[in-house]
This record gives C-alpha cells, structure tokens and sequence, in this order.
C-alpha cells in the first residue's frame, strides 16, 4: 500500500482509525478497479444510512400502532405487511415480527451469535447492541442489563428475551404512556426511543415532550 | 463452530455502555466497508451467511480486540482471497493486478434504493413441518466445526415451540455455499432455569429461532 500517496487525505486520531482508512481505501481501489464495484453506488448507500433508514421510521410504526387498533392488529400479525402498509418504504423485507409489552410482558431483542437488527425500521444498531457484555448478558441477566440502562421493571413484569438466530427480525412495541392521551401520531412518535423498540428502555414520559 | 462468537451467557465482560447520541459511523472507514460489504453481497459472489461465518472464522483474540467494522474488514478480505476474487498480493498492492471475474451483476446508485429492504429467505418446503406450536422439543447435543446457528446455551435443552416461522434457507448449508437447503423455522421459547439452572431470574424466558435440524420431539 502506498502510504505516502494518502498520508495528507486522513486525518483520524489514533493509529488504528488511520491504519483502517488507509486498509479499507485501498482494498476498495482493488476493488473498483477489478469491476466488482461502483464508488458511486459506495456513496450512495452511505448516503441511505446516515439519512434515509433509521429508528425514525420504527417510531412512526409503534406511533401507528398506540392510535390505530386495527393496525396494531396487522402489525402484530404479520409485521412486514403491516410497516409496507404506512408507506413509509417502497419495500420491506419478510420476516419482520413486532413482539407486544404488556403490564405483565416486557419484550427484549438480543442477537447473542452476531449482530442481527431490525435494520429496516431501527437503522443500524448501536455499538453497544453488537457488543460482548450485551449479547453475553441479555440472555441470562436481562434484568441487569435493563439496570445498565437506567430502567427498573415493575415486580411482577416478566422478561421475555428474543435471540435474534435466524433471519426473523423483531421490534417491540411498546406500552404507550399514560399523559399521551388524544395526541397526534407525529407527536407520539417523538415519545419512541430506538432502545423501547429494543427493550433496553422504556418510551420518554409525556411530560419530558410536552 | 463452538466459537468465541457464540456468547449467550457468557460472564466477564462487564456493564453495557451505551454512547449518547452516537453516530451512524464513527469514521469514513467504517461507512465504506459497510458499503463494500453490502455492494458485493448484491453481486451474488456469497451469501449472507458465507460472510458471517468468515467473521466467526477469524482468531479469537482478533474477534474480541477489533471493532465491529474491522472485524468486517477483516472478513470481507479473507473471503475475497479464499472464494478466489482477489488475490492477497493485490490486496497488499492495493491495486488490481489482474482482471477481475464475471460477476452477476453489479451495484449501481440506481439499484441502491431497492437493497434497503431486506430480502426473502423463504423457500418452498421438501416435506410437512415436523412440529406443531405447543409442541414440546429438545434441541440437540451438536458441535459442528463449522457454521450453525444453534448457539451453545440453547443445546439439549427442552423447549416448547411457539410458532412455525415458515420455511427458510439453512444457514449450516448456506454457509459453506452448498445451496439454500431449504427446512422449517421455529420459535422454540425455553424457561430461564431450564438454560441457566436453579440461580436463574424465575420471571425470565428466552426463545431462539430454531430449524429443524436442530430439534427432536421432547
């Protein structure tokens, strides 16, 4: 690799962050220059990451859901259905499954063998979703990793965790908040926090939002 | 393969540490390789469990000290020289020094908005579903050296299916780019003391996503 060339074009901190651009650059000119690739199709999925996809779009489904019965039912029926219905993507993968909270069920996702998300509606996941101590842990302590979180349950909610080990792909839905009555779907929506649609948090109180 | 990927229940690795308003990447670097990964897997040249296997296949010790994104790097080169479609000198090169392959297809901007959505891993069924929800099974005693995803906490254990998820691609096949193999999806939902004994939260059930190959009748 020649390093000298792209000495002045990275400007991270810490040697790994420049060594991984320098690797990564030059295994994509391998790359473009075998025909495999487009650079500009490179961008352009980038683009769809940082702006198009993205735990907005979940918000808008459960927000759907806490003001719609009938679409919480399809929702809860076939979930991919149901999110292709709002029109929110021109398509969405099979195997969606929208997992209910109750007073007595509290719903948690964990994809202990790699990192499987439901990416079409929550975006990317974050580090700590793909990381040891939470794939490790949400499946024996999840009560714990709740607390790492800052969320205590109520004595007599149980937990069900779902390991994410095939191509289903969960969201919870989560319980609406008491204080939300009679509000539009927009303003439900920003009541949705990426981590209640992953069971490691509960949906903002009202009165934060207000 | 029992790997160091497998770590349902694992202990030692702390508190999980949420990163307040994190970014979508936390380099260029790392938005790239997700974008090379994703613009290959259009062109057919693996599947998507090819790739995870090629993640568990790498050292231990590289799995557990590298990102998330290098360790996608990592693979992405590895299974670029071993299925044939660079070489390491190139790589090394960084530039291409012979032609490359006649891929299927290939990535452009146009295509991109449609491999947003995930795509189907049903597939039509060789034989009826052997169980039924309400079903009582036992996941079996296996350790294959290569990829399954029947993860280690959830082997010989008695469960109840839940629900048929209909009929997938099997990844122990898939993975070692021997077809779809198509057999039936459950989800298998197991007590808490059953997978971690009498300490266990007794409040706690965990499912996984099960095939059949992974089940016999409990």
């Amino acid at each position: 690799m020649d390093h000298d060339q792209h000495h002045d074009d990275h400007h991270e901190h810490g040697s790994e962050l420049s060594e991984m651009q320098l690797r990564v650059r030059a295994l994509e000119t391998v790359l473009a220059e075998k025909g495999y690739v487009d650079p500009a199709a490179l961008d352009a999925i980038i683009e769809a990451f940082e702006t198009k996809v993205g735990p907005h779009n979940g918000a808008r489904v459960v927000a759907k859901a806490w003001s719609d019965p009938a679409f919480k039912r399809a929702l809860l029926e076939d979930g991919s259905k149901a999110v292709l219905s709002l029109g929110l993507m021109n398509r969405v993968g099979d195997h969606l499954i929208a997992v209910e909270n109750t007073p007595k069920l509290h719903n948690m996702i964990v994809c202990t063998l790699c990192s499987c998300y439901p990416w079409e509606v929550l975006g990317l996941p974050p580090v700590w979703y793909k990381s040891a101590p939470y794939r490790s842990r949400a499946v024996n302590d999840p009560r714990g990793v709740l607390a790492d979180f800052g969320v205590t349950l109520p004595a007599g909610t149980d937990v069900r965790v779902w390991d994410s080990t095939a191509e289903t792909r969960f969201i919870v839905l989560p319980m609406r908040p008491s204080g939300s009555e009679g509000w539009s779907e927009e303003k439900l929506a920003s009541l949705v926090t990426r981590d209640c649609m992953i069971g490691t948090g509960l949906p903002k109180n009202p009165k934060e939002v207000a | 393969m029992d790997g160091i990927h497998d770590m349902g229940g694992m202990h030692g690795f702390g508190k999980v540490e949420p990163e307040p308003n994190e970014p979508v990447f936390h380099a260029p670097w790392e938005g790239r390789t997700l974008a090379l990964s994703r613009a290959l897997g259009y062109t057919g040249i693996w599947t998507i469990d090819q790739t995870r296997y090629g993640i568990e296949r790498l050292p231990p010790d590289v799995y557990l000290t590298s990102s998330y994104y290098k360790k996608w790097e990592l693979r992405l080169e590895n299974l670029l020289v071993e299925l044939g479609f660079a070489g390491a000198d190139e790589i090394k090169a960084g530039h291409a020094l012979r032609p490359g392959k006649q891929l299927k297809r290939k990535l452009t901007t146009a295509d991109v908005p449609s491999t947003l959505s995930r795509g189907s891993f049903s597939r039509p069924a060789k034989a009826p579903a052997r169980f039924k929800a309400g079903d009582r099974v036992r996941t079996k005693n296996i350790h294959p050296q290569t990829h399954t995803r029947l993860p280690r906490y959830a082997r010989e254990k008695v469960g109840v299916v839940e629900a048929i998820r209909g009929c997938h691609v099997f990844p122990d096949t898939a993975a070692l780019g021997k077809g779809d193999d198509p057999q039936w999806l459950y989800t298998v939902l197991f007590d808490g003391r059953e997978l971690w004994g009498e300490s266990s939260d007794p409040s706690l059930k965990v499912s996984i996503e099960a095939f059949e190959p992974y089940l016999e009748p409990a």
